[in-house]
């Protein structure tokens, strides 16, 4: 029987190699493109009609615009509006990227983008990299007050390390979050899978018992397209409270 | 002992950690309705902090859980 593990293989579609570095174009890159192109055709096909009495894909655009645009100002204040494209940008490709994963298996598998570590560490590390520079450009050296909190000089001792270690985790609590709630639902669900096939197979009374995994992988499936688009949302709001520290400091704005 | 029997058991015990993860997220949801219920006029300001919550708690089970397929895949 087939690993629960199979549905992550890459496989390179067309290879290419450059001086002996393999940049094949693989059924990753092929799903991060269908993925791409799904977003934008959906958020252009939603802005193109732009009727006072939004249509249906009109009113979804808008409705994730304002979503976001809330998200940014309540967790960044206005000033983290002028980040909303890259964080607009990144919650519609990670959200899309979950969703378009979840897709029946007809004839091909498709492929989660989201349950590679190597995109979402990319993912994270982009946003670390960014919150790094905005704050300098904000503050200059100030910015490394952030390691500092406003408590009594004996506790900085302490303090200082442990804000230093979780400021240094953050591109890997964020991209280990994400890859590995993927990881482990779709695993999740293949191995209910396997159960369905075992037990249907195994002919008699068991054949009748496969109804309560198919059940289960049901009710899975429900919850998986919660947490598609929960850790979509985590990830953005993340960003958001990110970039909040680096554009305010210690200040709430 | 079989390293195959020490590896499958190796990846029963660091899926252990899911039961923090578990109680955590629990504690997490079930604080945030008492305290919904309590006074829902401030509920809806504190959803991103749940939610913050959540995400910062279910991590620590998610390490376990991926210790547990490094062991049992690779």
């Amino acid at each position: 029987m087939a690993s629960p593990m199979e549905q992550f293989e890459v496989h390179p579609i067309i290879p290419i190699e450059v001086g002996g570095l393999d940049i094949s174009f693989t059924n990753a890159s092929l799903w991060m493109v269908i993925v791409v192109a799904v977003t934008a055709l959906f958020l252009t096909m939603g802005a193109s009609s732009r009727r006072l009495v939004p249509t249906r894909m009109q009113s979804i655009a808008e409705l994730s615009y304002v979503f976001i645009a809330d998200m940014i100002r309540s967790a960044a204040g206005t000033e983290g509006l002028k980040f909303f494209p890259f964080i607009f940008t990144l919650f519609m490709f990670v959200l899309f990227a979950n969703l378009i994963g979840l897709l029946p298996p007809i004839g091909f598998h498709p492929f989660t983008v989201t349950s590679h570590i190597a995109v979402t560490f990319s993912l994270a590390f982009f946003v670390f990299l960014m919150v790094i520079f905005v704050g300098l450009w904000r503050h200059g050296l100030g910015f490394f007050s952030l390691f500092a909190p406003k408590v009594p000089f004996v506790m900085l001792i302490i303090l200082i390390p442990i804000e230093v270690v979780s400021f240094l985790s953050r591109p890997i609590s964020l991209s280990v979050r994400l890859f590995a709630n993927m990881l482990a639902g779709h695993t999740m669900l293949a191995v209910f899978g396997t159960f369905v096939v075992a037990l249907a197979s195994a002919g008699g009374a068991l054949s009748f018992l496969s109804i309560a995994p198919l059940l289960a992988i049901t009710a899975v499936s429900a919850l998986e397209f919660l947490i598609a688009f929960l850790q979509a949302y985590v990830f953005a709001i993340l960003t958001c409270i990110y970039l909040n520290d680096a554009l305010h400091l210690h200040e709430h704005h | 002992m079989d390293v195959e029997a020490a590896r499958l058991i190796g990846a029963g015990l660091a899926s252990i950690a899911l039961i923090g993860a578990g109680v955590g997220i629990g504690i997490i949801f079930g604080n945030y309705l008492s305290g919904a219920l309590r006074n829902p006029g401030a509920a809806a300001g504190q959803f991103t902090n749940l939610l913050v919550g959540f995400a910062l708690c279910e991590f620590t089970g998610l390490l376990g859980v991926v210790m547990a397929f490094i062991i049992l895949f690779t």
